[in-house]
């Protein structure tokens, strides 16, 4: 490496290339793909602070919601960016959380065992799951479409199956007594900065019950999930060699194999991801209920793809990016919450839904024929 | 003792019953372009995969720097600086210069666990790598998607390079291009070979193959026909040699004879 290192010196006058500057900053944000997502929940934001502004949507309590609604998505829309631009698909994702969900709850009431050990078990079946699907894709090569529709169904129908015949029905309610004194629940379960709206509540500055608590008790553990996550994503995808394995894995499957880049396993540890943030969106849900229900979840795995693909991640892999998923699940988690607040009938959401997948289908095609255009 | 750098002797490789390479022999040194010559059909794929590894020869051996050596895997081979490329180049068009020249061999810095890809000095060297061999590369953050076909195989070459080759085996690499990209790639590979590597150049493209080889392999129907120094051979004799010239002769003799009793 020393010889590199000193041709590098030697041309010392590389970053002062003239020629550099005929790329502008504005050009750059252009070409980065989360760049339509970011629009998008702009354009919500104000839209909605036209139309619901002083509706109590932006209340403390208001934003706390749909943000809390868009953080649950957000954690799933964001292990599905992943893995889309790894190039496949994970349609299990909806599955996976119900089947998560009675992981936790049938061990914990049924068996006796403590809420911990339940939450672990649930989590050790979620890499089961993923590790599965993604050997199974990775050795036969069949589309991950496919295999994943196949453990949509699979999940779902044991989740119900085994439900029904261990408890005899098809929830299993109890959980929120086990939540105390459990050394690992309250990662998922516990709202936090507190001591903020306590002290925003005694200045008078948001809602308060008439008991004197402020209306909003504190962050959400979806919301700091969500944060956590899309940061820890965004680092591996932009600065760690694995986020380039996955670009490369995504993009061009034998290239990056013939050049030492290990697919298989690339693409099993995203599909053991998406399972993972499924049942990390499920341990929170569960938590938050008190309760598992065996349908739990369902659809949620294409709203994940929906997020991910208005976030700027292309169908084919190889582009995209977790931020821009964020974002997509924010415009989502916001119209959905929001439209409570106007006039519009709730059931115009799924219309909005689909049509800004379809706005944002176009406009990322058009993104990818600029970005590989031959000069 | 040889000052062959690398001796590919009297390979065969069978597949069942199907005889696909038969006794082929090729020895190359320093600095030396080989060009393997060949119609479609003629065992170039096959002899190209054996070299990189992929194939192991059922007969003949593989003898690199004096040592003999058998290649279990393209990673052993690539291992020994045997580097092939590929005519699908092994780039994403969707992914930059630098991710792509440095995929699968990203240089990290940072404490151990907490290792990052240093994108920067990625940068600087694909930057500087392919000002090198004159392809301005405004920014290397671009788009390979954006890059010409001369330049996309100018940037596989010069990455297989970069990561130390030894042999560098090129499969059509002007078979994609214009007249012009086509002369400014051979013209990178001549320059490749001057600095000391040793180019296997497959082509079915004499007109490419000529004015840059040093020495000529004919391949037809799984066999060698023989390898010949630039000055033992001219162009239009290689170009008879591929087509199996003298089969063709022998077609037109036949035609000539049918047309006459007919016309009779």
């Amino acid at each position: 490496m020393s010889i590199k290192s000193k041709s590098i010196t030697s041309k010392t006058d590389f970053n002062q290339d003239e020629r550099l500057q005929k790329v502008s900053k504005l050009k750059i944000l252009l070409n980065r793909p989360e760049l339509g997502a970011l629009g998008g929940a702009i354009l919500v934001f104000i839209f909605f602070g036209i139309v619901a502004g002083d509706t109590g949507m932006f209340s403390a309590y208001g934003i706390l919601n749909f943000l809390d609604v868009s953080a649950n998505l957000g954690i799933i829309a964001i292990a599905a960016a992943m893995l889309m631009i790894g190039g496949e698909f994970d349609l299990s994702i909806g599955s996976m959380i119900g089947f998560a969900g009675i992981c936790i709850a049938i061990p914990a009431i049924y068996w006796g065992w403590p809420l911990w050990m339940s939450i672990i078990f649930a989590f050790s079946m979620a890499v089961l799951v993923g590790y599965f699907n993604g050997i199974l894709v990775v050795k036969t090569g069949l589309p991950s479409f496919i295999v994943t529709l196949a453990m949509l169904f699979i999940l779902r129908g044991a989740t119900l199956a085994l439900t029904r015949l261990i408890t005899g029905r098809t929830q299993v309610p109890g959980l929120r007594v086990l939540i105390e004194n459990d050394p690992i629940a309250w990662i998922f379960a516990t709202d936090t900065f507190k001591w903020v709206f306590t002290w925003l509540g005694s200045m008078n500055l948001i809602a308060l019950r008439t008991d004197g608590t402020p209306l909003a008790t504190g962050i959400p553990p979806s919301v700091i999930w969500f944060i956590v996550l899309a940061i820890i994503t965004t680092w591996i995808l932009m600065k760690t060699r694995y986020g380039n394995w996955i670009f490369a894995s995504g993009g061009d499957k034998n290239g990056a194999n013939n050049v030492g880049v290990p697919v298989g396993r690339v693409k099993i540890s995203l599909f053991i991801g998406t399972a993972v943030a499924a049942t990390i969106f499920a341990t929170i849900q569960v938590l938050d209920a008190g309760s598992a229900d065996t349908m739990r979840g369902t659809l949620k795995e294409l709203e994940a793809i929906a997020a991910a693909v208005v976030g700027g991640c292309l169908l084919t892999g190889g582009y995209g990016s977790a931020i821009g998923a964020a974002f997509g699940a924010i415009i989502f988690g916001t119209v959905s919450m929001g439209i409570f607040y106007t006039d519009v009938d709730t059931d115009w959401f799924k219309v909005f839904l689909g049509a800004m997948m379809l706005v944002a289908v176009i406009f990322n095609n058009y993104i990818r024929r600029k970005v590989t255009e031959s000069k | 003792m040889s000052d062959y750098l690398v001796q590919f002797n009297n390979i065969s490789k069978f597949f069942g019953k199907v005889i696909a390479l038969k006794d082929v022999t090729m020895k190359l040194r320093k600095g030396e372009i080989m060009c393997l010559l060949g119609d479609n059909g003629a065992g170039k794929s096959t002899l190209i995969k054996t070299l990189a590894g992929v194939h192991k020869p059922d007969e003949g051996e593989i003898i690199i720097e004096g040592k003999k050596t058998i290649f279990d895997s393209p990673k052993d081979a690539l291992d020994m600086g045997i580097a092939t490329v590929y005519q699908d180049l092994a780039l994403v068009s969707l992914m930059s210069v630098t991710r792509n020249f440095f995929m699968g061999r990203e240089p990290l810095k940072g404490p151990p666990f907490f290792k990052t890809f240093d994108v920067e000095k990625a940068n600087k060297i694909a930057a500087e790598r392919m000002g090198q061999i004159g392809i301005d590369v405004r920014d290397p953050s671009q788009a390979v998607g954006t890059m010409s076909g001369g330049e996309r195989q100018c940037l596989a070459i010069s990455r297989a390079i970069y990561f130390g080759a030894k042999v560098l085996v090129l499969d059509e690499p002007t078979s994609a291009l214009g007249v012009h990209q086509a002369s400014v790639v051979l013209k990178y590979i001549v320059k490749a070979a001057s600095q000391g590597l040793a180019v296997i150049l497959i082509t079915h493209n004499v007109h490419h193959a000529y004015p840059v080889g040093n020495s000529f392999t004919v391949l037809n129907r799984g066999k060698s026909l023989g390898t010949y120094e630039k000055k033992n051979i001219t162009r239009e004799k290689l170009l008879s040699m591929m087509a199996g010239g003298e089969e063709l002769d022998k077609l037109e003799v036949e035609l000539k004879e049918m047309n006459r009793l007919s016309t009779n």
